[in-house]
């Protein structure tokens, strides 16, 4: 892995979606159904503090080998904010993610959260700053139970030193988290309606089961912002339901969240922002109507559908 | 110290009537290990009591000795192998490593023979073993950081050989007797210095001058009582070190496991990048658990070689050791601490030295002629011949057995005999909701 230095000013296209961005976040729910949640957001986000966005990507670019698979992408996620990204297969998206979320180390260009440069920090470091993320195939820790899988999550447990978790004297304060954590474990397994299955190893979990997990594991690491990767792929409508409202829920509670899904329905009716990816770069932002509208959307992506 | 555990699923019905036993004995970890521990006595016993109380408690004791030693060294590696998922095929060079150290920090530094040591108390000898160990386990988890299961296994090998080889060296020898002052012995070895638990029964650990305790000990059981050779004896007053220093290896191991850090270690085995995703520092844990497991890989090298008189680096610290250790965790369940104990025990006795024995108690009551080949033995078509045949040959045949053994577990059981419970990875049970806090979100 070579570090190469980042170059923010590098690519061009830092102006394209910033200008369209401004403003847009407590714009008019979007089409189909109105946000009940909207007027909430302002007022209980807690979690994030308003002023810089919490999530800026400049003139990313990642290549692997000869292959350019994120050329130059720009943009903002809001606080509080449930921003859709899409694009077609080979748009840069998931590259994107990574290149965010420190597995990929961005070939040029600053990832920066909450005004922080976090551009090249491992995944680890990333994830500590708040900025969580879930995976496109769910990836549970199959050989333990999913009380055990949410437990992990949290950050800075006592007892991940290991001399405080075997020593006599310390291991004490180290029980007293354990049992607050628990309990914790299991309000988020009840939130998200999983609390029956809290002992079975996550290796038996149906592939929905597997997808609520997950989130519910990212919520356990206190994240500032969540980054999903296509967390409706493969989940029967009314699970697909029941995520959708957590989503919904957990953002009236203040947290933001960046969401890849190829789904365009739901894209449209749930995220107040879209972000289009095309060939590594940003083709358009804007609201779910603007999107729908937008030549250059339907023209490379879209088709005359819409 | 356990927890019976409810939630496994009665679902996968027990296969046989072993199956069935295994699940009852389950319910206590101790009372699983000594029973194991009585089987194997009992079977010992009637291997040998045509030949005198003296050889049933020998044989004993050889038995416990190696089980004990084994389940040492298997910790280790669970902690490493069953836990984190890391590959560490150089088990037998963290061991010589330490017992190595500790026997050149330790010996006289103007011996009567072998090469010259530090002349340092025991104590800091062992400290020093296990010291350097962990160093050589923290240097072997750098490329660990970087490499997959198999080479990484690669790696440890070769370091483990690089070892052996090293101590084997008379080059180094005389190198190290030229900067520290203290040799390894070369390809002749070193001996071992005295046993402290020794000098506990005879005065100097010279034998016909017992101490008060040594008194007592052979006026019950030894030739003035009932008539149980000395150094078996005090073998068995050693077996009670090791067995002090295995409670205290699974306690540690233990807890390490039911914590949060235990929760990451499995996180890691299960999937790297989900730990580090999670704001785990996978590399550094990684590191730890290298430096822990070595280190007491060192320890159980000193207690298992460092009692046996002598070390040399060629018969007993070939790759052959680590695959033992290996197998022994494989048995056990790999993942589970009971387990590692377990298969240390079962494979010693039942694998490692108990063909041998079997062999020979069988020979002994055949009274045939050993036939000179296997052809002459199968053309005989005499079942006793054949059988006479085994017996002398039970050396070699033992690694066919030991090969159908791994085969039968690996098709049948690959999680080993204990691998298929959940070993709760918390420091609190988890078992059930305690009662209170249903509030909602």
């Amino acid at each position: 892995m070579s570090s190469d230095a980042p170059d923010p000013n590098d690519p061009a296209d830092v102006a394209d979606g910033s200008d369209v961005a401004d403003g847009v976040d407590a714009s008019a729910p979007t089409a189909d159904e109105p946000e009940e949640n909207d007027g909430e957001v302002e007022e209980s986000a807690k979690h994030t503090p308003s002023g810089s966005p919490p999530l800026r990507v400049e003139g990313l670019v990642k290549r692997f080998g000869g292959v350019t698979a994120v050329d130059g992408a720009s943009f903002e996620v809001e606080s509080g904010s449930l921003t859709g990204l899409i694009g077609p297969n080979g748009a840069g998206k998931s590259t994107t993610f990574n290149c965010i979320t420190g597995v990929h180390e961005p070939t040029a260009g600053t990832v920066s959260f909450q005004g922080e440069d976090v551009t090249g920090l491992k995944p680890y470091q990333i994830a500590r700053k708040g900025l969580v993320r879930t995976f496109q195939i769910a990836r549970e820790l199959s050989e333990m139970t999913v009380l055990e899988n949410l437990m992990l999550a949290p950050q800075g447990q006592l007892g991940e030193s290991a001399v405080r978790a075997v020593t006599p004297g310390l291991r004490g304060a180290v029980v007293e988290e354990e049992t607050a954590l628990r309990e914790r474990a299991w309000e988020t397994l009840e939130f998200f309606e999983i609390d029956h299955l809290a002992h079975e190893h996550a290796g038996n979990l149906s592939g929905g089961q597997r997808k609520l997990l997950e989130m519910a594991r990212v919520l356990m690491t206190d994240p500032e912002m969540v980054l999903l990767d296509e967390p409706l792929a493969g989940v029967n409508p009314t699970l697909e339901e029941k995520l959708l409202d957590r989503i919904h829920d957990l953002r009236a509670d203040g947290y933001t969240f960046l969401l890849v899904e190829h789904d365009m329905d739901v894209i449209m009716n749930n995220c107040e922002r879209v972000i289009v990816m095309h060939q590594g770069s940003v083709l358009a932002e804007g609201t779910g109507d603007e999107i729908r509208n937008d030549e250059r959307v339907i023209e490379a992506y879209l088709g005359e559908d819409l | 110290m356990s927890d019976a555990d409810p939630a496994v699923p009665e679902a996968d019905a027990p296969e046989s009537a072993t199956a069935a036993v295994i699940a009852a004995a389950k319910e206590s970890d101790f009372a699983l290990v000594v029973g194991t521990l009585l089987a194997i006595y009992a079977a010992a016993a009637l291997l040998s009591f045509t030949d005198g109380l003296n050889s049933v408690v020998g044989l004993m004791e050889t038995l416990t000795f190696l089980g004990l030693v084994y389940a040492l060294t298997a910790l280790a590696l669970n902690l490493q192998w069953g836990y984190t998922g890391l590959f560490n095929i150089g088990v037998a060079g963290f061991m010589a490593v330490g017992v190595y150290t500790m026997g050149m920090v330790v010996r006289s530094p103007d011996p009567a023979f072998g090469p010259p040591g530090l002349g340092l108390p025991l104590p800091v000898g062992v400290l020093a073993g296990m010291g350097m160990a962990a160093l050589l386990g923290g240097i072997a988890a750098l490329p660990a950081l970087r490499l997959k299961a198999d080479y990484l296994a690669i790696v440890t090998l070769g370091l483990s050989e690089i070892i052996r080889l090293s101590l084997q060296s008379s080059a180094f020898d005389s190198f190290l007797r030229d900067t520290i002052g203290a040799g390894t012995g070369g390809g002749r070895g070193m001996g071992m210095p005295d046993n402290p638990v020794r000098d506990l029964f005879l005065v100097d650990g010279q034998a016909g001058t017992p101490t008060a305790l040594g008194d007592l000990v052979f006026g019950v059981f030894g030739t003035d009582g009932l008539g149980i050779s000395h150094p078996i004896l005090i073998g068995w007053g050693y077996i009670a070190v090791l067995a002090a220093f295995l409670v205290g290896f699974y306690l540690l191991l233990e807890r390490l496991g039911r914590s949060p850090f235990g929760r990451t270690m499995k996180a890691i085995r299960e999937d790297e990048l989900v730990a580090n995703s999670l704001g785990k520092d996978v590399n550094l844990v990684k590191i730890k658990v290298f430096v822990i497991g070595c280190a007491l890989m060192g320890l159980a090298g000193i207690l298992w070689f460092g009692s046996q008189g002598n070390v040399s680096p060629t018969p007993q610290f070939r790759p052959l050791l680590t695959f033992y250790v290996f197998i022994a965790v494989i048995i056990g369940g790999s993942g589970s601490n009971t387990g590692s104990v377990l298969g240390g025990i079962v494979f010693a006795a039942v694998l490692f030295e108990g063909p041998r024995r079997v062999g020979g108690a069988v020979r002994g009551l055949i009274d045939a002629e050993t036939p000179g080949s296997f052809a002459d033995a199968l053309v005989s078509l005499d079942p006793v011949t054949l059988l006479a045949y085994a017996a002398d040959n039970v050396a070699p045949l033992q690694f066919v057995f030991l090969g159908l053994v791994l085969v039968f577990i690996i098709h049948r059981r690959p999680e080993g005999v204990l691998g298929d419970r959940i070993e709760t990875a918390a420091a609190v049970d988890l078992s059930e909701r305690p009662a209170g806090g249903e509030s909602d979100e």
